[in-house]
């Protein structure tokens, strides 16, 4: 009964913690990416998306172009139409760009993508990359919800247009994106471009990922024979113990 | 005699193997009802060869260069046969030992086993606990990423608030201004030869006080008490080789089955064992908005920031996060209970007991949360409970002796 008792006054302490947690954070609210790692045609189209429109400035120097043989491309596929430089295609995804002019020019140098989706979320990437608005204080003329004061221009604004920035009920209110001018894409178009691209950096970000869950399984099957035959011989030695 | 039992009489003349065999195994006589709480000395042994040997391959690849380490922690998980493999076993590893360690611990304070005569094994125990600490946190900055250098940063700048010599002794253990090069290079010495040297050390010394004194048990009593008059065997005593080794078996299976699903489908676990932010690679010039260590730390760090700067220093909160790890040491010697275990101890023990458990709990989640005025206040409140356990222990645990329950003669199911 006692104990019952302070069990109850610490779920009590706790909940006051978690909801004390839950007021602390007051971020943006990121939207969910559709990511599916099985989906192979979704992924290809990221890898296009990607060396088209990324790997210009940004490296992903940690990735092999023969590694996206796992996302189902040939050899000859990969050279054809992800390799645009004299790379070789056991070379890494590294890029020409001068580090130090880079930043003088976006005031930082672009990050490498390799693990991207690993630092900053699925949900991040997403949101931030339809997340470009006009913003004329700034240097580029571009500003991002997700990211404030973002060194990188909008790159995809010729597909998704311009964007501009309201706020729902004045000053503080929630933070409302509409469409300026319209690009080549429609919303929904863009949208899931920015999926596959999203849905690329996250398979990058870990390749093993494809495979793990896999693995995981047989482990898991062994481990419970494992289990089964050492509980059997656990039993039969212990029949004399009383 | 055939040709192996010549051997082993020939190795037997020469070296103890036999002796050691029986000393240790087949004739340690280890307490019939052992429950699940003692599974986790074993298991914390797995861990430790399952981190040794993952080590050695891990070391293989990896460049203790403050230009290199960061990539060569995803060449293993890209290039490597099965690096990524191996790399989350370690990662994965590195926070298992803790939470083994850590129900191992809370074993210890349920049936009273840091009580005497087994004073120097929870002393031994306690020093291994100090020297994980400590190949966690050197292990901890070698993938270079954004929190691997500013948790250093911050741990290594503790020492800055020591009077006098801080300063010169932060720059001497990071080799340099900042933490750099020089620091990825000793402290990957330190991770990979210095520690786990000593803590191989100090496990043989662990299991030779354990098996000196022989194990405590789920009631609390000395089976050594009740022998066997003719053989000497303790009458609840049962060989642990191979009753034990059979059960611990049925452990490791069930262990690995949590481990193997951590390794395999969730390797980060949400980011708390292996952090989001450390796949950024290490910026000197860009410190994050928000530094948490590692979940194991969590309650120390907590307590360090929960004390408030007094007399225009802050080494006070390094002062109680210091004594909040020491003063486990002295456990022994804080408890005045008469009996051992919790199940005959009164009411007052098991309040305290779970007040502690709360309150450490409690910390360690405050710990990753950002320190807000309301949070410093529950992480004080805390703080509170956490050392008031400990120094108000030799009066709660005498009083509560009024209430004991009087302990069996011989051991319970």
């Amino acid at each position: 009964m006692n104990t019952l008792n302070i069990a109850k006054k610490g779920l009590l302490l706790l909940g006051m913690l978690a909801s004390a947690a839950a007021f602390a954070s007051s971020e943006i609210n990121l939207d969910k990416a559709p990511v599916n790692l099985g989906d192979q045609a979704s992924l290809q189209r990221g890898v296009k998306t990607f060396a088209t429109y990324c790997l210009n400035c940004h490296s992903a120097a940690s990735m092999r172009y023969n590694r996206l043989q796992d996302i189902g491309m040939t050899e000859q596929q990969i050279k054809d139409t992800i390799i645009t430089t004299d790379a070789k295609i056991g070379d890494l995804m590294k890029v020409a760009i001068d580090k130090k002019e880079a930043k003088v020019w976006f005031g930082a140098a672009p990050p490498d993508l390799s693990v991207i989706a690993r630092a900053r979320g699925a949900d991040w990437l997403y949101t931030y990359l339809r997340g470009f608005y006009r913003d004329e204080s700034r240097p580029t003329g571009w500003n991002n919800i997700a990211f404030d004061k973002v060194g990188m221009p909008h790159v995809l604004y010729e597909l998704q247009g311009e964007q501009v920035l309201s706020h729902e009920g004045g000053e503080h209110g929630a933070a409302k994106l509409t469409l300026d001018k319209p690009g080549k894409m429609k919303p929904a178009e863009y949208d899931a471009m920015v999926g596959d691209l999203v849905n690329y950096l996250v398979f990058m970000g870990e390749p093993a990922k494809l495979k793990r869950g896999t693995y995981g399984i047989i482990a898991m099957l062994l481990l419970f024979a494992l289990f089964a035959v050492s509980y059997q011989l656990k039993k039969e030695y212990w029949k004399d113990v009383h | 005699m055939d040709k192996m039992t010549q051997l082993l009489g020939w190795v037997d003349d020469r070296f103890p193997l036999t002796k050691m065999w029986k000393e240790h195994l087949s004739e340690y006589y280890a307490p019939k009802n052992f429950n699940f709480w003692y599974f986790f000395g074993s298991l914390a042994l797995l861990v430790l060869v399952i981190q040794i040997l993952t080590g050695i391959f891990l070391t293989m690849n990896y460049k203790p260069d403050a230009e290199m380490a960061f990539a060569s922690v995803e060449y293993i998980m890209r290039d490597v046969p099965g690096g990524w493999l191996i790399r989350y076993m370690h990662s994965t590893g590195a926070s298992m030992f803790f939470v083994v360690v850590y129900l191992h611990m809370f074993r210890a304070l349920l049936y009273g086993s840091y009580r005497g005569p087994r004073e120097l094994l929870w002393i031994f125990g306690m020093f291994i606990y100090l020297a994980l600490m400590a190949e966690a946190f050197f292990g901890y900055l070698l993938p270079w990423g954004q929190m691997s250098y500013w948790g250093a940063q911050v741990i290594v700048n503790l020492f800055n608030a020591i009077p006098v010599i801080g300063p010169d002794l932060s720059v001497w253990i990071r080799g340099d201004y900042v933490i750099s090069d020089a620091t990825l290079n000793r402290f990957f010495a330190f991770h990979v030869i210095a520690i786990p040297f000593v803590l191989a050390g100090l496990v043989v010394a662990h299991i030779l006080a354990l098996h000196e004194v022989g194990s405590n048990n789920p009631d609390g009593i000395e089976i050594k008490k009740n022998k066997d008059p003719v053989t000497h065997i303790p009458l609840d005593g049962i060989p642990f080789h191979p009753y034990y080794t059979v059960k611990d078996i049925v452990g490791v299976a069930v262990f690995l089955i949590i481990f193997f699903a951590i390794v395999f489908f969730a390797p980060e676990m949400g980011g708390y064992f292996i952090e989001d932010n450390n796949f950024l690679p290490a910026d000197p010039f860009k410190t994050p908005p928000h530094i948490a260590p590692v979940w194991y730390f969590t309650p120390f760090y907590a307590i360090l920031r929960a004390v408030p700067s007094f007399a225009g220093t802050q080494v006070w909160g390094v002062i109680a996060m210091g004594a909040a790890v020491v003063v486990l040491f002295f456990l022994p010697w804080l408890d005045k209970g008469k009996v051992k275990s919790i199940r005959y101890r009164g009411p007052i023990f098991k309040y305290a007991l779970t007040a502690f458990i709360i309150s450490f709990v409690g910390l360690g989640w405050l710990g990753v949360q950002p320190a807000t005025p309301l949070y410093t206040k529950f992480a004080q409140f805390l703080s509170l409970v956490y050392f008031a356990f400990f120094f108000l222990m030799p009066w709660f645990t005498k009083l509560d002796n009024a209430k004991c329950k009087p302990e069996p003669e011989r051991v319970t199911g």
